[in-house]
């Protein structure tokens, strides 16, 4: 594809008049909703992490009488609170993935039936074994983040929501909303209501470990690969490091 | 045709005062209006007794134990009488042949009619023999009676959820009544608990009695009138959770104080239960009040989570024993030591690349 072809309000060239010979393109990719969606989300899960780990390890006891504090209710208020944010950003972005572009689909929708997504995530996963020498040029997430991100990070989140508000529900009691949707068939499935809590928490360390990869990768791909990943977040704009035509544009 | 309830108590001199009184206090008990009271009183002078066949599996008569001290003022002659508790080999005055000889008397007369109350279950291994009754596997027995019941009362945790005779690895089988294969589809109530507080299980029969149909069941099979909040949420040392004032340990200054017990295990917080409204032995105390934690004793499977006295209970299935902290956390550095590596491996990696270019 030329860089002629493209449509104005989705490309624009950069640095064109500079370097006669290194032609940059850029592409929008990730739109205003997506970008704050992240960034909401970091804040989210940093706070449902940390309080989180807090409610299942308490900070050592508070001295005094009761009436004085209120120090891990408080811990929990801001659980719950960034819990409903998280979820409530989750159903949006759900239904940004109708409406957005198409990039607001792809950590949704895989394209695991393609044989092309399976050839070209065995070719990032060779990059990444260091066998490849060099990785392919993606406009939006390469064929591995796609679906880590899908497994990992989407039905990771899918999970804790559920089980999150099932634990929820427990205390909002048997009539609520959250009780009625979630306790009530989430706590049986699981087995009693201790196993929803050990699995909520073991979730936390699935969220954990993808932050790790997600900065990890994203940190190495800014650095060694084709395309800049940092900077699309604030921006929203792909921009390439060559102007070869990326795989899947 | 068998005695009403109030013809009963009228013999067994009961006043009529008493007996009214009783209705009262029942009706408050199963959280109805004062409207309930003379129907409750109604029904007892109207219905006969209905009778009752309580069989005992793999147990340890706890729940026995726990329903001859139901503490209620009435309550423990009265049902005890109201009942026409027609075999219970426990506290029966019949033993050997003439005591079995009443079930098949009872399920000849009454079939489809009496109500089966099982304390314990029945191992299924080795065809039942783990647990004989009468020279005959108690599982033969229990299928027996459950086919011709009208409904089926689950005491205990054994009946309702297997408890420590299903422990991993549950050699014999243990299996609870509603998971017994080939038992007759007759309809089941849950009264868990290790055992389950003896107004509980009073109430419970009371409510059948009064008004010939189980009290609302929560999707477990449990009434909801007893097991729909859990101990923490009515837990009086709840105040000291939100404050943040825990027993870190059993000696020290918060155990002293009455902090809350959630630090040294307490599974208030994932236990359906009523003890911390009603309590127990006469409303006098409940284990937290006592200052130990919750076990969770009313739960399913609670014998398999791990220390009664970790708050992180145990995941099994990984071929190891270990708490979600212990597998997260080690998953977390085994990660971020993968990613620290395969950093280190990418910057040599680059240096080369760059110096071969140039």
């Amino acid at each position: 594809m030329s860089v002629e072809s493209l449509d104005d309000h989705e490309r624009r060239e950069v640095g064109a008049d500079d370097h006669a010979t290194h032609v940059e393109q850029a592409v929008y990719i990730y739109q205003a909703p997506v970008r704050l969606w992240h960034w909401v989300n970091v804040c989210s899960i940093l706070v449902l992490g940390v309080t989180g780990y807090l409610i299942g390890s308490p900070l050592p006891s508070i001295g005094g009488e009761a009436y004085d504090s209120f120090f891990f209710g408080w811990i929990r208020y801001l659980h719950f609170v960034a819990g409903y944010i998280l979820a409530v950003g989750f159903l949006f972005r759900v239904y940004w993935a109708f409406v957005g572009n198409k990039h607001a689909r792809q950590i949704f929708m895989p394209p695991v039936w393609r044989v092309s997504f399976w050839k070209e995530l065995g070719h990032e996963l060779s990059w990444y074994a260091m066998i490849a020498r060099q990785p392919l040029k993606y406009a939006g997430h390469n064929p591995l983040a796609t679906l880590v991100m899908h497994v990992m990070f989407i039905w990771g989140i899918v999970f804790m929501i559920v089980t999150g508000f099932a634990l929820y529900g427990e205390g909002t009691g048997m009539g609520s909303w959250q009780h009625t949707f979630f306790s009530s068939w989430v706590i049986p499935l699981f087995g009693q209501s201790q196993d929803v809590h050990t699995w909520h928490h073991l979730g936390l360390w699935v969220i954990v470990c993808f932050v790790i990869v997600h900065v990890y990768a994203a940190t190495r791909e800014d650095i060694m690969s084709r395309q800049s990943i940092m900077s699309s977040m604030f921006s929203g704009w792909r921009t390439f490091r060559d102007n070869k035509p990326a795989e899947d544009e | 045709m068998t005695e009403t309830f109030y013809e009963v108590m009228r013999r067994q001199g009961i006043t009529r005062r008493s007996f009214l009184k009783f209705c009262s206090l029942t009706a408050a008990a199963l959280g109805l209006g004062p409207s309930f009271a003379p129907k409750i009183a109604e029904a007892m002078e109207t219905k006969p007794r209905i009778p009752v066949l309580w069989l005992h599996g793999l147990e340890c008569t706890c729940c026995s134990e726990s329903f001859i001290r139901s503490a209620h003022p009435l309550a423990k002659d009265v049902v005890l009488s109201m009942i026409s508790l027609d075999y219970d080999d426990t506290i029966m005055a019949a033993a050997g042949h003439q005591a079995e000889a009443i079930i098949e008397e009872t399920i000849a007369k009454y079939d489809g009619n009496y109500i089966l109350a099982v304390e314990g279950n029945p191992p299924l291994n080795q065809d039942g023999m783990s647990c004989i009754i009468a020279g005959r596997p108690f599982l033969e027995q229990l299928k027996h009676a459950a086919d011709h019941c009208k409904a089926i009362i689950s005491w205990g945790s054994c009946a309702s959820w297997g408890c420590v005779q299903a422990a991993r690895p549950n050699p014999t089988q243990a299996t609870p009544v509603h998971k017994v294969p080939g038992l007759a589809a007759k309809p089941i109530i849950k009264v868990p608990g290790c055992p389950p507080i003896a107004e509980v299980m009073t109430a419970v029969i009371t409510y059948i009695l009064t008004f010939e149909k189980f009290p609302e069941l929560d999707r477990q099979g449990r009434p909801k009138m007893f097991y729909s909040q859990r101990i923490h949420d009515k837990c009086y040392r709840r105040p000291h959770f939100d404050a943040g004032q825990f027993v870190e340990k059993f000696d020290d200054e918060g155990a002293k104080k009455g902090y809350c017990l959630y630090k040294v295990g307490c599974k208030g917080p994932t236990t359906y239960n009523a003890c911390s409204t009603v309590r127990w032995n006469g409303g006098l105390s409940f284990p937290i009040q006592a200052g130990h934690p919750c076990i969770g004793c009313s739960e399913d499977g609670f014998w398999d989570k791990g220390s009664f006295y970790d708050r992180l209970t145990d995941i099994k299935g990984f071929g190891i024993e270990a708490n979600a902290d212990e597998i997260g956390g080690t998953a977390a550095v085994v990660v971020g030591a993968a990613a620290a590596a395969h950093a280190a491996a990418s910057a040599v990696k680059r240096a080369r690349d760059k110096g071969g270019n140039s």
